[in-house]
């Protein structure tokens, strides 16, 4: 896999102020790899003019000022990096491998699904019995094992302020994959472990969504008056293409980390690792291990 | 000085300009839906263009000031009054000490801003005084005014009573409005019926009209057919989860166009078919539910000259109000 044909990217205006880039039309790392291969080197750039730089799963945009830079010149220039980027197998991500407890099949998702039943497939089963029978599982430990298996990399942060979207890093084959709510919930608990498509989540603030809803993590993710120790330089924890590894654990575990939260000492456990595409495209399963397993 | 909240309006909230460079993880820019008139108001009261106002939505607050102050309203037409007294529109008039500024019946538009000179004073975050609620930051505790809520305001307001905003310069409000946008995004996911569908309808806005988005009823718009590509969704309107910019034009279920306004959600998975002009925003600002709209399709370089007007009509303010 050291070369990979790449299509043309597709640019569209976003009004007189937002370009927006399509890498591809459909879901890959390899799309993914490319969208933060271009915004890493964009930031570095970082033309006067532009306002933000926002990567998504396999397409990006830049906000800007059409008086300080004129579009057509920002287009051009966006195209030049693309072309600077290839296909992006060569990137190396400076990152981090993030642990996230999760309670599964927790009281307080389940209480929120039972009472939105009835936008939902199956309002039958739960979320995870639902994602678990249509993924071909026999059980819902079965479910779990695949979901907390192997790791996810952060392949967008939005949506709302710190909302990390996640990519299963194994092949096609393997993704978990479930469709949304048939209408969404206007209400979904702080801190839920979600998935629509194939991206899983972690909702940083209560509100609207329409994922599946599998579990809960203790872990905040989003503090915007910046009290906990983990957002001391900024409100937001994560950032695209961290790396995260879901540990699923029980609710005396779950309940002594809320108390480490409300006692202010709580940490998400998270190391610097740098990640390669090639290698990890080359042996997905065995780069996957050697992550996880990497001892600080 | 301060302000005191006696009644907090329906939705009152401090902002100003907005704040860039966050939204790459989910931190919208937020600040005034109608930013000419929060310049307006500001400028009447001989603050900085971007100085932090309060957005008052439909149904404005009750004030009480602790200290003598010189206030402007801008934008919808929402007659303020000191102690019950009728005070101006686009026009700036001293408040003082223990007087009581309220807001009569909206009667056009939708969002009014209130100016105070010295500016609402509530700490910058990330570089904005405005509130994104949905994220619990900015503004006066990340959140719309409440009754009892303590405001701070700058010290070093200037004194400018009896400015005037010229009537060719106020904005005018009607419940029938164009609104300028330029196609593209996953408009290609349209069939040329479809949209023609978008541009040929007239469209009613919804009661779900706040600053994260506006919706609107009026026709199901038809798409093109496909297989769902990996990563998007089964339903036709579904794409695999991408950046939203402000102002793109959603369409869930090819039904019930969604415009994403400041506040708005960053990214997610449904069509966006269109963009409104970055300042047509300000008419999407003051359109208030059951009022129509028109979307009218223009290119970049129509988008650049009419942002060129824009430009000269501020500058046009600057200069008949004075600095």
């Amino acid at each position: 896999m050291s070369t990979t044909e790449v299509a043309t990217a597709r640019y569209s205006w976003g009004g007189d102020d937002h370009i927006f880039v399509e890498l591809a039309e459909e879901m890959s790392l390899l799309a993914m790899f490319r969208a933060m291969a271009i915004t890493n080197r964009l930031r570095d750039e970082r033309p006067d003019g532009v306002l933000d730089i926002c990567p998504a799963n396999a397409s990006y945009q830049v906000r800007y000022d059409p008086d300080v830079i004129e579009p057509r010149t920002l287009l051009a220039l966006l195209q030049d990096v693309e072309a600077q980027v290839g296909d992006a197998t060569d990137v190396a991500l400076a990152t981090r491998v993030v642990e996230i407890p999760v309670l599964y099949r927790d009281p307080w998702t389940t209480e929120t699904l039972m009472r939105f039943r009835d936008r939902h497939q199956d309002p039958d089963v739960t979320d995870i019995e639902y994602a678990a029978r249509i993924n071909d599982f026999s059980s819902v430990d079965e479910f779990i094992a695949a979901h907390s298996g192997s790791p996810w990399i952060t392949s967008m942060v939005g949506f709302v302020a710190g909302l990390p979207f996640l990519y299963q890093m194994v092949g096609r084959e393997r993704q978990l994959v479930v469709p949304k709510y048939l209408r969404p919930r206007t209400d979904t608990p702080k801190q839920t472990v979600g998935h629509g498509g194939c991206f899983g989540c972690i909702y940083s603030v209560r509100g609207a969504g329409g994922y599946q809803m599998f579990g809960i993590t203790p872990a905040p993710i989003y503090d915007p008056k910046q009290t906990m120790p983990d957002f001391e330089d900024f409100m937001v924890f994560f950032r695209p293409a961290d790396v995260v590894r879901f540990v699923p654990i029980d609710r005396e575990r779950y309940d002594a980390y809320l108390a480490d939260v409300e006692a202010g000492t709580f940490r998400i456990t998270a190391r610097p690792v740098e990640f390669h595409a090639r290698e990890f495209l080359n042996d997905p399963d065995g780069y996957n291990r050697r992550l996880l397993e990497e001892t600080p | 000085m301060t302000l005191e909240v006696r009644k907090p309006g329906l939705s009152t909230t401090v902002q100003d300009a907005g704040r860039n460079g966050h939204y790459d993880v989910g931190i919208p820019p937020s600040g005034a839906l109608d930013q000419y008139s929060l310049l307006a108001a500001n400028q009447l009261v001989g603050n900085p263009a971007g100085a932090a106002a309060l957005e008052c939505v439909y149904m404005g607050p009750e004030l009480v000031f602790t200290e003598d102050a010189v206030v402007a309203v801008a934008g919808a037409s929402m007659q303020p009054k000191v102690d019950g007294e009728e005070r101006p529109l686009w026009e700036s008039f001293p408040v003082s000490a223990g007087q009581v500024l309220s807001f009569g019946y909206l009667t056009g538009g939708a969002r009014a801003y209130l100016a105070v000179s010295g500016g609402v004073a509530v700490p910058e975050v990330l570089g904005s005084r405005s509130t994104y609620a949905l994220g619990a930051l900015g503004g006066h505790e990340g959140r719309p005014l409440q009754e009892g809520d303590v405001l701070p305001v700058g010290a070093d307001g200037a004194s400018t009573p009896g400015r005037s905003v010229p009537e060719q310069l106020r904005s005018s409000f009607s419940k029938d409005v164009e609104v300028r946008v330029m196609m593209g995004l996953y408009d290609h996911r349209l069939t040329e019926g479809g949209r023609e569908t978008f541009l040929g309808t007239t469209w009613t806005l919804t009661p779900t009209a706040d600053r994260i988005g506006f919706r609107y009823k009026g026709a199901e718009l038809e798409t093109v057919e496909r297989e769902p590509p990996f990563g998007a969704g089964q339903d036709p309107s579904n794409i695999v989860d991408a950046p939203y910019p402000i102002g793109s034009i959603q369409v869930p279920g090819s039904v019930e166009p969604i415009i994403l306004h400041r506040d708005a959600v960053s990214g997610g998975g449904y069509m966006m078919i269109a963009t409104v002009l970055s300042g047509d925003l300000d008419v999407v600002a003051q359109c208030a539910p059951n009022s129509r709209t028109r979307f009218v399709a223009v290119d970049l370089d129509e988008a650049l000259a009419i942002r060129a007007e824009r430009r000269k009509r501020i500058d046009a303010l600057k200069e008949a109000v004075g600095s």
